[in-house]
Order: C-alpha cells, then sequence, then structure tokens
C-alpha cells in the first residue's frame, strides 16, 4: 500500500503542469502542425495532407537564387535584427550584471537595482511603444533637444518608424533577459577566485576574459536563448516600431493570420520554430547548460 | 628556484572605518622561516596576511620585503604568493592551465608555460592528474595544485590563509607534515595563518600570537608553550593552568606538571571532576577547594598505578620552579 503510493507520487505531483503544459502547448503545437497541411481558399479552409503550404512559403525561393526570393529576405532581416539585438543586449547585459555582481559591495542595494531592470515591463507592451512617440517622434524630445542644442538643423526623422527604432525597442524589452541568467551565473563565482586571478597577476580585463566570461557561460547562453526566441518571433516591435514598414517573419504570420489564411500561416509558424530550433540547437553544442541548472 | 628574502611589518595598521583590525603592530620574519599567525577569529591574523600580500591596503606603517618597501605594490610585483583557504582554483581549467594561470597572464609562450606548470606539479606530485578538473581532485589534491599554482610565479615568501580548514582530521595532519617538508625542500618563508595552535606547534619555527590586533606574544613554539607571556597566550595554546596570586598577580603552570595524590598531606585539596582517557595521558578534572578549576595531565601508567575515580578527594600540589609569572 504504501510502496504503491510512493510510486505514483512523483506523477500525481507533476501531473498539473503536464496537465497545462499540454493542453496550451503541445496540442496548440500538434494543431498547427496538422493545419499546416490544410488547404484553403479565399473564402474556405478544407482539411487535408497536402504539402502545398510550404512550397508556397518557399515561393520559388531555389530556383531563382542567388537572387532572394521575399521569404529568404525577410528572414535575412529578422535574422540581421536578431543578431543585433543579441550583441547590444549581451554587451548591455554582462555590463549590467558585472556592474551589479562584482562592483555594488551592499546585498540591499544589489537587489534594489535588480529590481530597477525589470522597469520595462511595469506597464503594458503597447503603451510602452506609444510611449516611443513622444520621445522619438519628429516633434518629440529627442529632436527638440538636438535642435536645441544646436546639433542639428531640422528634426532628424529616423529616430521612429526605423530599423532603429525596432532596435532599440526590441533592446529595452530583452535587456533584461540577459542580465537575469548571467547575474545568477556571476553570483555564483567565488569571490576568491577573483583574488586568486589578481594574486597571480591577471588584469582586471584579463580577469573578465579569462575567469568571468568563461564561468558566465552557461548565463549567456541561456540568456541568448531567450533573446534569440523572442526577437525572431517579434511582430508588435517590429509592426509598431518600423512604422508596419519592415519586414519580419512573426509579422508575415501576423498577416496571414489576419487574413484568415491559417494554413499557411501555420505553414510559415511550423517553418520559423524549425529556424530557431535550429539556432538554439547550435548554441546548445557550443555550451553546456546542463551544467549549472 | 626561489628567492628567499627577509619581511618586516613597521607598525603596520589597518582601520576598517572607526574599527582597528591590526593595531601598530612589528615583525621581523627572517628568510626560510615556518612563521604562524595564530589566534582565535578576529584578533587580526587573516588582514596582517592579507595586508602582506597586497590584498588588503594598508592604513598605516610600512611592509618591507627584501630590499624594498612593498606598500602600493600589486600581488604579482611582490614577490608574494597566497593560497587560498577553499583553494580557490579556477574550476573551468584543467589542474595544469591552473598551474599556468599566472604564467599565460604574463604572457608566457605555450610551450614554456607547459613545461614550467608540469614542473610545479612535479614538485608537488601531482603530474599525473594535469589534465583533470579541479572538482574531480579530493581535497588534499586540490590542496597541491593549489600549492603547485603558488609556486610556480617563484615566490619569495609563500602566504598561506588556513590552507588546512578544509581537509578531515586525518589528512590535516599528513598534509601538515608534506607543509612542512616543501618549506624546508624550497628555503623560502611560508607564513601561515590559523586558529590551531596545535597546527602552529606542529609546524612553526616562529608562531605569532595575535589578539585584538596586536601581537601578544612571538617566540619559537617552546618558548611560547613554557613561557606564556601573558594569561591570554596561556589560555589559547592551552595545557596551562592559570592561578591567582594574592596581590592580583596570576601564574601559569603546566598541566603536565600538575601532581595528583591521593595520600599525603602537601598541596591543595581538590575534588575529581572529571576523567577523560586519551591513550597515552589520563585528563584529571579538578576542582580545587579555594574554587579553581585545574586541569592535570597525567601519564597512563602513573594514573593506572593507583586509578581515581570520579567524585574522589584528592591534593594537588607542584613544584616551586614550574610556576610561571604571567604579565598583567
Amino acid at each position: 500500500m504504501l510502496e504503491d503510493k510512493s510510486r505514483w507520487t512523483p506523477y500525481w505531483q507533476a501531473a498539473p503542469l503536464a496537465l497545462v503544459f499540454f493542453v496550451f502547448f503541445l496540442l496548440p503545437l500538434a494543431v498547427t502542425f496538422v493545419v499546416s497541411f490544410w488547404t484553403y481558399t479565399g473564402y474556405s479552409i478544407e482539411p487535408a495532407f497536402v504539402g502545398d503550404n510550404y512550397v508556397t512559403a518557399f515561393d520559388k525561393c531555389f530556383a531563382s537564387l542567388p537572387d532572394l526570393c521575399t521569404t529568404f529576405r525577410t528572414y535575412l532581416s529578422t535574422l540581421r535584427f536578431c543578431l543585433l539585438v543579441w550583441l547590444i543586449t549581451l554587451v548591455l547585459g554582462f555590463t549590467i550584471a558585472y556592474y551589479l555582481v562584482f562592483e555594488i559591495r551592499s546585498n540591499t542595494v544589489r537587489i534594489v537595482l535588480a529590481l530597477l531592470t525589470t522597469i520595462p515591463f511595469w506597464t503594458s507592451n503597447v503603451i510602452r511603444m506609444i510611449s516611443w512617440i513622444p520621445l522619438l517622434g519628429r516633434n518629440g524630445l529627442v529632436n527638440q533637444a538636438l535642435m536645441g542644442a544646436g546639433i542639428v538643423s531640422e528634426p532628424v526623422d529616423w529616430l521612429l518608424y526605423s530599423p532603429f527604432a525596432v532596435t532599440l525597442s526590441l533592446v529595452h524589452i530583452n535587456t533584461v533577459f540577459m542580465i537575469v541568467p548571467i547575474l545568477n551565473s556571476m553570483l555564483r563565482i567565488d569571490r576568491s577566485l577573483i583574488e586568486a586571478a589578481y594574486d597571480t597577476g591577471a588584469s582586471p580585463w584579463q580577469t573578465i576574459w579569462n575567469v568571468i566570461v568563461p564561468l558566465s557561460k552557461t548565463g549567456i547562453a541561456i540568456g541568448s536563448i531567450f533573446v534569440v526566441t523572442v526577437v525572431m518571433g517579434d511582430f508588435i516591435s517590429v509592426g509598431l516600431m518600423g512604422g508596419q514598414q519592415i519586414a519580419s517573419a512573426g509579422k508575415v504570420i501576423e498577416t496571414q493570420i489576419t487574413a484568415l489564411q491559417f494554413p499557411i500561416a501555420a505553414a510559415n509558424a511550423i517553418v520559423l520554430l524549425a529556424v530557431v530550433l535550429m539556432i538554439v540547437w547550435v548554441m546548445l553544442r557550443l555550451v553546456d547548460i546542463r551544467k549549472e541548472l | 628556484m626561489a628567492r628567499a628574502a627577509d619581511l618586516e611589518l613597521a607598525s603596520v595598521t589597518k582601520r576598517y572605518g572607526d574599527t582597528t583590525a591590526v593595531d601598530s603592530i612589528d615583525l621581523k620574519i627572517k628568510a626560510g622561516t615556518y612563521c604562524c599567525l595564530l589566534g582565535p577569529s578576529g584578533c587580526g591574523k587573516s588582514s596582517t596576511l592579507r595586508m602582506i600580500a597586497g590584498h588588503e591596503s594598508v592604513s598605516d606603517g610600512d611592509i618591507v620585503l627584501g630590499p624594498e618597501v612593498v606598500n602600493g605594490l600589486p600581488p604579482a610585483k611582490r614577490g608574494t604568493a597566497m593560497m587560498f583557504q577553499s583553494y580557490a582554483l579556477f574550476p573551468h581549467l584543467s589542474v595544469r592551465n591552473n598551474v599556468a594561470f599566472s604564467l599565460k597572464m604574463k604572457g608566457v609562450s605555450k610551450v614554456d608555460r607547459s613545461i614550467k606548470a608540469t614542473d610545479a606539479l612535479k614538485l608537488v606530485d601531482m603530474e599525473r592528474y594535469a589534465e583533470r578538473l579541479p572538482s574531480q581532485l579530493s581535497g588534499g589534491q586540490q590542496q597541491r595544485v593549489a600549492l603547485a599554482r603558488a609556486l610556480v610565479t617563484d615566490p619569495q615568501i609563500l602566504l598561506l590563509d588556513e590552507p588546512l580548514s578544509a581537509l578531515d582530521p586525518f589528512l590535516k595532519i599528513k598534509v601538515r607534515a608534506e607543509l612542512k617538508r616543501f618549506q624546508r625542500e624550497l628555503g623560502i618563508s611560508f607564513i601561515h595563518v590559523t586558529h590551531s595552535q596545535e597546527e602552529a606547534m606542529a609546524l612553526a619555527d616562529l608562531i605569532i600570537i595575535m589578539n585584538a590586533g596586536k601581537i601578544e606574544q612571538q617566540g619559537a613554539p617552546r618558548e611560547i608553550f613554557n613561557a606564556p607571556a601573558t594569561e591570554f597566550v596561556a589560555r589559547f595554546i592551552g595545557g596551562h593552568n592559570i592561578i591567582p596570586e594574592t596581590g592580583g598577580r596570576k601564574v601559569s603552570v603546566r598541566a603536565d606538571r600538575v601532581k595528583v595524590s591521593t595520600d599525603g598531606e602537601t598541596g591543595t585539596g581538590a575534588v575529581v571532576r572529571e576523567v577523560e582517557y586519551q591513550g597515552t595521558v589520563v585528563y584529571l578534572s579538578l576542582a580545587t577547594d579555594a574554587g579553581l578549576e585545574m586541569t592535570a595531565i597525567v601519564p597512563e601508567r602513573t594514573f593506572y598505578e593507583r586509578p581515581i575515580e570520579t567524585g574522589e578527594s584528592v591534593r594537588v600540589h607542584w613544584d616551586a620552579s614550574d610556576v610561571h609569572e604571567l604579565a598583567a
């Protein structure tokens, strides 16, 4: 009786999360996968098992190489944003985490400052996006300041609705995803290692490269996975901050969903998922994150 | 391989805000000395070591190593090397790369690095483990790697911060003997911080006993044990009875010099509170008629010629020549 109970207990304990995971993640994913093989016309969607949607997604893409088709160009643009945002959030995240862990002595101050990094999440995504307009718009604060200071004679118009604006807003929201895991890794670094490095004659930069970066690798990998997966699928920031003029893999799907073309949207979603999984797989090959989980 | 050098501390002081951790201490350690800084926690021994190492700035006074005042120099420029309490081996680097770390920082070529690291590892008999990660080594092995990493820089003085505290009792004694052997073979000074008087007695040529930021007494272990300068020292090194004399003065008598007899009229009356068998000796806890707690250490054979039981009334006495005056 007792044996029976103890054998099943772990399963019951894991069941609620497993159920949530199944209903809200695995099931929709399976449905998406199935729907991606359906057919559709302007006014109907028919269950089927055809690869047409995937062919359409890559319409003439391979035939017209080396010229890039729309899909490839969209993915290239998305990947470029992804790389840029990843690099900036990595440098920012590492620097901020380093500052919080190694420069701040008081634990209270460290906790307060770490909480401050979550400020971007204190308001909804929509309000956050709208708030950029009075700051970056033609008559926004930044332009007024630049003109007031005599740096420019007329408003700079690439501040808003531009690749710059998209990158800025993505960096703004995603830096914290980089900070937290790196912070977590860095907090585990034994302070005496830093002293040991100093004792053996390492300069501060040498200590960072030879001790802190290698020991923060897991945090960097986890943060990178967060940032890359979020940015690859983003359509809100790209849409609003790009003035609906910049294409992204997520935005393509969104447009197709708005047009009720679910099967092709599903096919694109599966392609995007595959691309993201490939990127994550490569990152996991480079860093063994199990070591610190 | 290393050049030994004298170390001198001249009224060295360390203040943290309003608290004085190390209070104007003067100290001379001749080249090639095994020196133990001994004291309870918070006595300033670690701060002193860290100032010598260059990990802590000196608030006042000078640290002179060889011919040179080293106050402002970083650790690697001083000719000191430190072995940390938990060894502080880099967990992501192999044993070889841990040892070669300082050479890499200096820009030594890969081949030379590897040769020198292997030499240092041979010295501590760890070259077989060169490719392992620190986590794959036992505590004693990690300690040897830490030693090799410190020695590869050719230090004039090796600083050890409670190097044995992470080891289990058996290993402690073994590693202790190894440390002493390395020091003898290298001929450089070792400065070893510890709170264990046993460790200090076993290792040191020179023991510095610290209390509340000051040096209470310094000298060879035998000198200190036979002539503790103060009550603090007598209590800290143990094995002494502190006996108040008339006029507020205090004297000490070594516990092994206290004689206990069940007959006779000489000496003070006392009751045996506790009998502890220790193998070669027997510890007797006594309460004298005057209300004083005393300890007597009796050789096993002497004890069992006439065993004494708990609660028995005895007489304790000692020779006048075994009475040692303590400074107030």
